[in-house]
Formats: C-alpha cells, sequence, structure tokens
C-alpha cells in the first residue's frame, strides 16, 4: 500500500498520517522494550514511591518569536502538557539548549527569561540541563529540547480503553490560534491578523477535572494537526466511532479568516493551551460548571460523542446538516510550528 | 448568520431541489467546473442533501489536476541544470513527476520555496539575486491576471533574475468540449474565474449548446442556491446563464484584470490531462515580455513524461468517472503518496473524496 521511504521529508513532522508511520515503521520497531508502543502523551512509570509521568519534547518552531509567545515559553507549555494529560502535576523540567554559532545572545536571554517566567507561572522548576553549540547552518537559531517530570495526582486511569459508547467530547477552547498565529508571523505572509497563540499550561483545566475520577475517560492536547488529529487518534485508539457537530467547535472569528485566506482548515491548526477531554454522559454539566470560571478554558464546548457505529472514523454533521467525515490530517504543508 | 438560520435555509433549498428535481424523470448531471467548489461540495457534505437522482460531477478547473506530468518534469529538470530557486504555489509540491515531485527535490537540497501570491516571487528574486528564480505559472484566468502585475512589476523595479514558467489555461475552451457532452446538463459555472470574465461570457452554453449555467459562490448556501436555479431551468427547460455570486462577480467581469492579462499573454496551444490539446487555450508570453519566459532561457527540451496507465484522472476531471472506478484510490494513491495530480491537488476530485469521504 505504501511506498518503501528513503529519505526523511518535512511531511514525516508534521504529526499525521506520514509521522505515524515513521514512528511505527522505523523507530517504534528498534526501540520498544515494552512501554513506548502504547505512544501515550506521557508515561507512567511505578517504583519510586509516588507515581510518576515523564515526557520529552523538541522545539522547533520558526520563527523563534511570534505573537503572544516564543520558543521559550513553548518549550515550557508543550512539556508540561503532555504531563497534565497523564492525568499529572509537573513539577520538574530538564531543558536542553542547541544554539547556531552567531545566534545573538540578547534573543538567547529573552527566550530564558520567557521560559523562566513561563516556569514559574506553570509551577514548575527547571532543575536540570545542557547546551550545546554547533557551527553556523547546521541548526536554526535555537532548537529546545524539554523532559518533565509529573506527580500523577489522578485516582482513576485515564486512557483510550476507558471510553465507552455515549461520552461526550469537550475542547476547552476556541482552536488552531497556535498554529495561525506561527504561520502568520512568517515572512513569506503580507498580510495581517490580530492573532495570538494560546501557548499555556493546562494543569489548572486538569487540576479541576481530576477529582470527578472515574468519569473523566482520556484527555490529549490537540497540538500538531490540531484538533482533527486528536480526534481521529481518539476514534483509533478507543475502536469507536466519534461523531461532532461543526456548529458546536468553538473558532474565533480572526482565525477563521486566516485560515480561509490561507486555505488551511482551522481544526488541522495546531493548539498549545487547550485541551480535548472524553468524559462521561453524566458529567457534562458538571465539568462545564467547573470551567465556567477558568480564564484558560473560556470558550470551552461540548462538540461531540462517542458512537458506536463508524469504528475508528470522525464523522461531522456540517453547518447545513450535511455529513462528511473529519480526515486525519496528512503531512504537513506547514513545518516547524512546535 | 446564525447557525439554526443556516441549517433552516439549508433544508429549505433542500426541499426545493427535490421538488425540482421529481419532475425530470431522470439522471440529471451538472458539472462543478470549478475545484474550489468541489471542495465546498464534499467539505459540506450536500451530496446528503441532494435527490438521487441529481448527480454533481467535478470538472476541468483544478489547475492542478489539468497540468500535465510534464509540466513538473520541466521544472526539476531546469532547476537541476541551472541551479535555480523554484517558487511555486504549495499545491504543487507534491504533485509526483517522472523525476519526482518538488517536495522529493527539495529533500534532496533542491530550492523550492512555497508562495501565496505571485507576487511573493518578487521578494523572492531580491532575495535570492543573481540567483534565478523561476516562479511555475499554473492557474486559470483567476491567477493569470496577478502573474501579469508581477512581471509588470518586475520589469519596472528593473528586476532580472525572475523568470516564470508557463502551463496556464483559459476556461472556456474545455467549456466548450465538454458542453457538446450529451450526457451534461448543466454547469455550476466558477465564481472566481467569473469574477475577472463576467457572467455575460458564458453565454455561448445556452446559445450554442442549449444548456444552463449558474455562476456561483464558494459557500454551502451560495451551492445550495445556484443547484436550485439550475435544476428549476432544466425542469421548465429553459436554459439561461444566472449570476448567483452578484456580490463578487459583476456582468462585464474586471475589464482592468483581463486587459493586463492580454498585455502580457498571448493564447496559444495547450495540453490538457484528459482532454488532450486544445488550440488556443494556453497563454504564452508577448514578443515583448520573452525575457520572462523560462523555458526559452532554461532549455531542457520537452521532457516524455509518461502517466501511470491505470491512474483514472484524466475521466475524473471530464466528469466521466469518479474517483470510486479507479483501481488506485485510496490503496496505492493517497494524500501520502499521490499517483495522480487530483488526489495531491487541495482542489483535486479525489483528494475531496479522500479527505470527507465521498467515494
Amino acid at each position: 500500500m505504501t511506498k518503501p521511504m528513503t529519505k526523511i521529508s518535512l511531511g514525516h513532522g508534521g504529526g499525521g498520517k506520514m509521522t505515524g508511520s515513521l514512528i511505527k515503521d522505523t523507530i517504534l520497531p528498534r526501540l520498544d522494550r515494552g512501554r513506548l508502543g502504547a505512544l501515550p502523551d506521557s508515561v507512567v512509570l511505578d517504583g519510586f514511591g509516588d507515581r510518576i509521568a515523564y515526557t520529552t519534547d523538541s522545539f522547533v518552531v520558526s520563527p523563534i518569536f511570534f505573537p503572544g509567545g516564543d520558543i521559550g515559553s513553548l518549550s515550557i507549555h508543550g512539556t508540561c502538557n503532555d504531563i497534565a494529560c497523564s492525568g499529572a502535576r509537573p513539577l520538574f523540567i530538564s531543558m536542553g539548549l542547541i544554539l547556531e554559532e552567531g545566534f545573538e545572545l540578547a534573543q538567547l536571554e529573552r527566550i530564558l527569561d520567557s521560559a523562566a517566567k513561563a516556569a514559574d507561572e506553570a509551577g514548575v522548576q527547571i532543575v536540570t540541563g545542557d547546551t550545546k553549540v554547533v557551527p553556523r547552518g547546521a541548526a536554526d537559531k535555537i532548537f529546545i529540547n524539554t523532559s518533565g517530570i509529573g506527580r500523577v495526582e489522578a485516582q482513576a486511569p485515564l486512557g483510550p480503553e476507558q471510553i465507552q459508547i455515549d461520552d461526550k467530547i469537550i475542547v476547552s477552547g476556541p482552536v488552531g490560534a497556535h498554529g495561525m498565529a506561527v504561520m502568520l508571523s512568517r515572512a513569506e505572509f503580507s498580510f495581517s491578523f490580530d492573532i495570538q497563540t494560546d501557548s499555556a499550561s493546562v494543569w489548572p483545566i486538569v487540576e479541576r477535572l481530576l477529582p470527578l475520577k472515574s468519569e473523566i475517560r482520556f484527555l490529549r492536547d490537540p497540538t500538531r494537526g490540531g484538533l482533527a488529529a486528536t480526534l481521529n487518534e481518539v476514534a483509533q485508539l478507543s475502536n469507536k466511532g466519534i461523531e461532532i457537530e461543526e456548529s458546536s467547535i468553538p473558532v474565533d472569528q480572526s482565525v477563521n479568516a486566516a485560515a480561509e485566506m490561507l486555505g488551511i482548515d482551522p481544526l488541522q491548526a495546531a493548539n498549545e493551551g487547550k485541551i480535548v477531554a472524553v468524559v462521561a454522559p453524566g458529567s457534562v454539566d458538571h465539568v462545564m460548571s467547573l470551567l465556567v470560571d477558568l480564564p484558560i478554558a473560556e470558550g470551552a464546548a461540548v462538540i461531540g460523542t462517542i458512537t458506536d457505529t463508524n469504528a475508528s472514523k470522525v464523522v461531522m454533521k456540517t453547518r447545513v446538516g450535511g455529513t462528511r467525515i473529519l480526515a486525519e490530517p496528512s503531512g504537513e504543508l506547514l513545518p516547524r510550528i512546535c | 448568520m446564525k447557525p439554526e438560520q443556516e441549517k433552516q435555509t439549508a433544508t429549505a433549498l433542500s426541499d426545493a431541489i427535490h421538488d425540482l428535481a421529481s419532475r425530470i424523470p431522470r439522471e440529471i448531471k451538472i458539472m462543478e467546473v470549478c475545484g474550489t467548489h468541489t471542495m465546498s461540495i464534499h467539505a459540506a457534505g450536500l451530496k446528503k442533501l441532494f435527490p438521487p437522482n441529481l448527480n454533481l460531477v467535478s470538472g476541468p478547473g483544478c489547475p492542478v489536476c489539468v497540468t500535465e506530468k510534464s509540466f513538473i518534469d520541466e521544472a526539476i529538470l531546469i532547476a537541476r541544470k541551472y541551479d535555480v530557486v523554484i517558487a511555486t504555489f504549495g499545491d504543487l509540491v507534491r504533485v509526483p513527476g517522472d523525476e519526482g515531485s518538488l517536495a522529493e527535490f527539495r529533500a534532496e537540497g533542491g530550492a523550492v520555496k512555497v508562495v501565496y501570491s505571485p507576487l511573493d516571487a518578487i521578494a523572492i528574486a531580491k532575495e535570492c539575486a543573481p540567483t534565478p528564480v523561476v516562479f511555475l505559472g499554473v492557474g486559470f484566468e483567476t491567477t493569470i491576471p496577478t502573474v501579469a502585475a508581477t512581471v509588470k512589476t518586475a520589469r519596472l523595479q528593473g528586476i532580472n533574475n525572475l523568470y516564470v514558467l508557463t502551463a496556464f489555461k483559459t476556461i472556456h475552451p474545455p467549456l466548450k468540449t465538454l458542453a457538446d457532452k450529451p450526457d451534461l446538463d448543466g454547469f455550476l459555472l466558477p465564481g472566481h474565474v467569473a469574477a475577472i470574465l463576467g457572467s455575460n461570457c458564458f453565454d455561448y452554453l445556452v446559445k450554442d449548446f442549449h444548456k444552463p449555467g449558474v455562476v456561483a459562490g464558494f459557500e454551502a448556501l451560495d451551492i445550495l442556491i445556484a443547484v436550485r436555479d439550475l435544476v428549476s431551468m432544466l425542469a421548465e427547460n429553459k436554459p439561461a446563464i444566472a449570476n448567483d455570486y452578484k456580490r463578487v462577480v459583476r456582468d462585464a467581469g474586471n475589464p482592468v484584470a483581463r486587459a493586463l492579462m492580454e498585455e502580457v499573454f498571448s493564447p496559444c496551444v495547450a495540453q490538457w490531462r484528459g482532454l488532450g490539446v486544445i488550440p488556443g487555450s494556453g497563454l504564452e508570453f508577448r514578443h515583448k515580455y520573452n525575457d520572462f519566459d523560462a523555458a526559452k532561457l532554461f532549455a531542457v527540451g520537452t521532457p516524455q513524461s509518461k502517466d501511470d496507465p491505470r491512474c483514472r484522472c484524466a475521466a475524473i476531471i471530464t466528469g466521466s468517472k469518479t474517483p470510486a472506478h479507479c483501481g488506485l484510490f485510496g490503496k496505492e494513491c493517497t494524500p501520502e503518496y499521490p499517483v495522480g495530480p487530483c488526489m495531491v491537488s487541495s482542489e483535486g476530485t479525489c483528494a475531496a473524496y479522500y479527505k470527507y469521504g465521498g467515494a
């Protein structure tokens, strides 16, 4: 079905199907010794007293500064959010810097200050790190890898296997802002929109939801590939169908306008401060009431239902009453979004 | 419009279309000429709102889909031989040629830059000077005036390292070929192209072929309204050209844009995927602008590219087949590993069926 791949292309970094096959066909067969294959956002480990969640993420976003954030704050939020989605409170961060020869010190300082501020606000500490410099051209300005450890506070298991028919899907706010903000801040676009990244730690949302225990089935942050990628992932991992209502998905006007202009589906644009939660049908009102006064969950909405039909597929009821598939994004035409 | 209002309006239009179509006791086949319409129809899941005897088929209005494979090969051969920078719309990047795709060429180290407007190519030319920059000129009358403006601007600014490899197409010649097909009942006419050419210019559909055409916008409701009007004309056997996209399209179009296009380009014979050679359906540089013509300045000969004989793109863009008829669709041919351009273009019929589950 697929042709043998001989070279890495940018599409392999897009978070869509091509990334999936690279992981499944090339990485996992070599590295998986039992825990990696489940591909959680972060892995939960026993045997250290408390249960801990452990994750890593690399940041290569271009440009390194964009409206509402930069690679420094993003490198903290991204890792905190992967930990939070495992029901764990983010605590400690490691930070590896890869710097290109000739990179301006003032820019590095600005990025580190921003990372420090993001860490303070998210309640995490950067506790270990590493710095490497590579010759000009061997990296693009600055790449950052962070790993993180959190303490699991979820009292019930979270995971795709917990998802049941008729469960409801909630998204914590308007989608697509980070992806659009980064794309628009690139030099090649000559038009301007007032769109800021949503980059933020989602732990405050998770913290409010965890007391609901097993009523919360599954959490994920819809980063690369956007809401579309995450919903498809949920459908595939749970082997159940998803039905969503187009008119109930929150998207800001400005994001919609910019997306239309660029021919990009805002549902495929990345988020860095949102969460998709699958919750028991009876708890929807409770969950929504818990989020109502939380600023980072402003605009949260119930967008769909888990179904026993269309297993592994996401079916969208369109605004005019039609139906169609919400597809998983393919490769990424606009890479380096995080 | 509020979501409830939009849904109510759509339901009312759907009911009207059902009612009108029930008065026509046979299959009705309407062609949406433009690829952007194809995508909108599938994105809104409109087929569910149409009666079973109404069939919308996709037409030749996706620029990437009708561009011959040899164009991609020629671009890559030029870039290899003359070390030029390629500037292109993103849609072309993953179209496979015999020399591979531009994406693969870029992965090998080739210089391929994606632009959102032809005018962006000017900035790239300045940045890359003195390295030659070749803009890949595909598209219909919607795009061509902007390319003409780009060329004129480049000349005015004394930029002498920007070139265009042309594979432009004009919409009337293939439309005449298709209007002659007895099984096509009417045409959903391309809104963007009509904004330049005007709605009046499609009169020949009625005069010469006795078939209706409606210029339509791109929102779901725009399309439902236009389809209702087409089916109504068919039910009453009163074919006409109607403009249902008046907020953008004037009857006479945009004469300034047309003048710009005519100043820089003149008609020539063109090769179409699926339709073959059509005289007067392409555009080439006028003599005065020959120094922008990449094909003349970076000669590599015409590549003898071969289409995969199993690929049905040709039949699909002429409305005689749907992706479901293609043995490669969704199997060997996917957006990740496309065999034909209809699967890779963001306006391609196969891409629409694959993405939105229409097959």
